[in-house]
């Protein structure tokens, strides 16, 4: 990533780029997740007022999880094979506040039923092998939402899910970001997807902001690059003999980033 | 001339008494020269045709009659040469000690072609790749550009027919277009039949001129592109899945 700026408040941001465009490096390294040889350089990481980028790494952990939570691409490698799915959540409770067992499991149990899961005590007890895949993302939504973060970055949460469980698992989504009035990062490389879902878009090419548009404004974006990917992917209701191919100008990454602030 | 003849296919997995069927009471047809599309969840079984057809499942039964051969426990080494299959995932499906160039030929002599380091050459630029990458190794590339390879490979032997399993779901969407661009070039060049698998409506829809709808090891529905793309379906699943599809896109 190179020299790149945004703000977020209590609405939805869309990051959208190709592999490789750093827009997972930008959820990570607003939680200071990178590892190194990775290194993190700004000359302004804030939350709220609070510096980011200079917190000690015991306030950070109490950040992560606790005031922004993040959701990533597989419930299959994100959740704990060897306990259950009520296990996790509670651990996942009491490491941000203090709740009595019996408190703490009916926290877990109402979550899950805010997530459209049926039977809640019954999935509480699963392993996550016994869970599908739209239900695993869901207990991962309900786990992270169960601290109440005021921020939630979701990285490619519903990539791995097939399309008519992906529009569910959005709604969930959806509803409980409103409803609490949370901050949504959005990464996904879906343009459509995020056009749908979000307010704002920012683009990404090659660890720089490309564009940023109003989700309803996408269609009269104006950089090559967005317009090539809005045209390459292939139309049910408006085929095309071929499809349009992104011709890549080294430019592009010569350009700097634009500013994604408010 | 049919190419692949589909009769009640049944392929199941486990042991006597716990048996699951992965596919249940399938027919069709796809005739020479045809594109033929599998969609559905998951889960749904349409891999696990590709799988039996190649050969990787030996659990079926039901007939098959695939480029002219009737299939049974063993096939033909022609049958090899005729079908091949390109895999989800560049990344497994390349060995990662081996070169584009020893990739190629190992396919091609196992399949007796000759001319080997003729046809390497002919098969990278057919892909888009140029001798550039004739010695490179996997890691040395992208995905897209692995995939490119996965494909010379399968058409290394000269096959009439692919089986095609979600040939461009682990790639970018920019990516993606370049690979179904090439896939539809290929087929003209070479006449082939394809048989492709895709949870995507979009991408069989741009690829493919039938396309059946599975659920649960069934299928639903077989309709023609023309049918899906004016949201003709009969089936309410298909109903479903169209939507579920449009909406996303929207």
């Amino acid at each position: 990533m190179r020299g790149i700026s945004f703000t977020l408040g209590k609405e939805r941001l869309g990051i959208v780029g190709e592999s490789g465009s750093g827009k997972s490096m930008t959820g990570r390294a607003a939680l200071r997740l990178i590892r190194p040889p990775g290194m993190i350089e700004a000359d302004r990481l804030e939350m709220h007022g609070e510096d980011i980028l200079h917190a000690p790494e015991k306030r950070m952990r109490q950040l992560r999880g606790g005031r922004v939570s993040m959701i990533m691409q597989d419930p299959k490698f994100s959740l704990n094979p060897v306990m259950t799915v009520g296990q996790q959540m509670v651990e996942a409770l009491h490491a941000h506040g203090k709740y009595s067992r019996n408190e703490a499991r009916q926290r877990a149990l109402a979550m899950l039923d805010e997530v459209a899961i049926r039977d809640p005590e019954r999935v509480y007890g699963l392993y996550p092998h016994e869970v599908s895949g739209g239900m695993g993302q869901r207990i991962m939504i309900a786990m992270m939402l169960l601290p109440n973060p005021e921020i939630l970055i979701a990285d490619e949460p519903t990539s791995a899910l097939d399309v008519s469980v992906q529009l569910q698992v959005l709604d969930i989504m959806d509803k409980l970001v409103r409803e609490r009035g949370m901050g949504l990062i959005f990464i996904s490389h879906d343009l459509n997807l995020v056009a749908k879902f979000c307010d704002r878009i920012v683009i990404m090419y090659a660890g720089r902001i490309v564009e940023t548009c109003a989700a309803g404004e996408l269609k009269n974006a104006k950089h090559p690059y967005t317009v090539g990917l809005l045209n390459s992917v292939p139309d049910l209701e408006n085929p095309r003999e071929r499809l349009e191919v992104l011709k890549r100008d080294p430019a592009w990454i010569e350009t700097p980033s634009v500013s994604a602030r408010v | 001339m049919t190419a692949i003849a589909i009769e009640d296919l049944n392929v199941w997995f486990g042991s006597p008494g716990h048996r699951s069927y992965a596919v249940k009471d399938v027919s069709f047809k796809v005739e020479d020269g045809e594109s033929f599309g599998l969609v559905g969840e998951s889960g749904s079984g349409k891999s696990t045709i590709l799988r039996a057809m190649a050969g990787l499942v030996p659990t079926w039964s039901g007939r098959m009659i695939v480029a002219g051969e009737t299939l049974g426990k063993t096939r033909s080494k022609s049958f090899y040469r005729k079908v091949q299959m390109v895999f989800q995932d560049p990344y497994a499906s390349l060995h990662p000690r081996h070169t584009v160039d020893q990739v190629l030929s190992e396919a091609m002599r196992l399949h007796g072609v000759e001319n080997v380091d003729q046809r390497i050459v002919n098969l990278l630029n057919d892909v888009g790749l140029g001798t550039g990458f004739r010695f490179r190794y996997p890691h040395q590339m992208s995905g897209g550009q692995r995939q490119r390879v996965a494909i010379a490979r399968a058409l290394a032997p000269e096959p009439s027919i692919l089986l095609l399993d979600e040939p461009t779901s682990a790639l970018d969407v920019s990516v993606q277009a370049e690979i179904l661009n090439l896939l539809v070039d290929l087929r003209a060049e070479h006449r082939l039949t394809y048989l492709m698998v895709s949870h995507d409506l979009g991408v069989v829809g741009h690829l493919c001129g039938r396309i059946a709808v599975m659920q649960e090891g069934r299928f639903v529905e077989t309709l023609g592109v023309n049918e899906m793309r004016k949201l003709q379906a009969k089936a309410d699943y298909t109903k479903h899945l169209l939507e579920s599809s449009i909406n996303s896109v929207r």
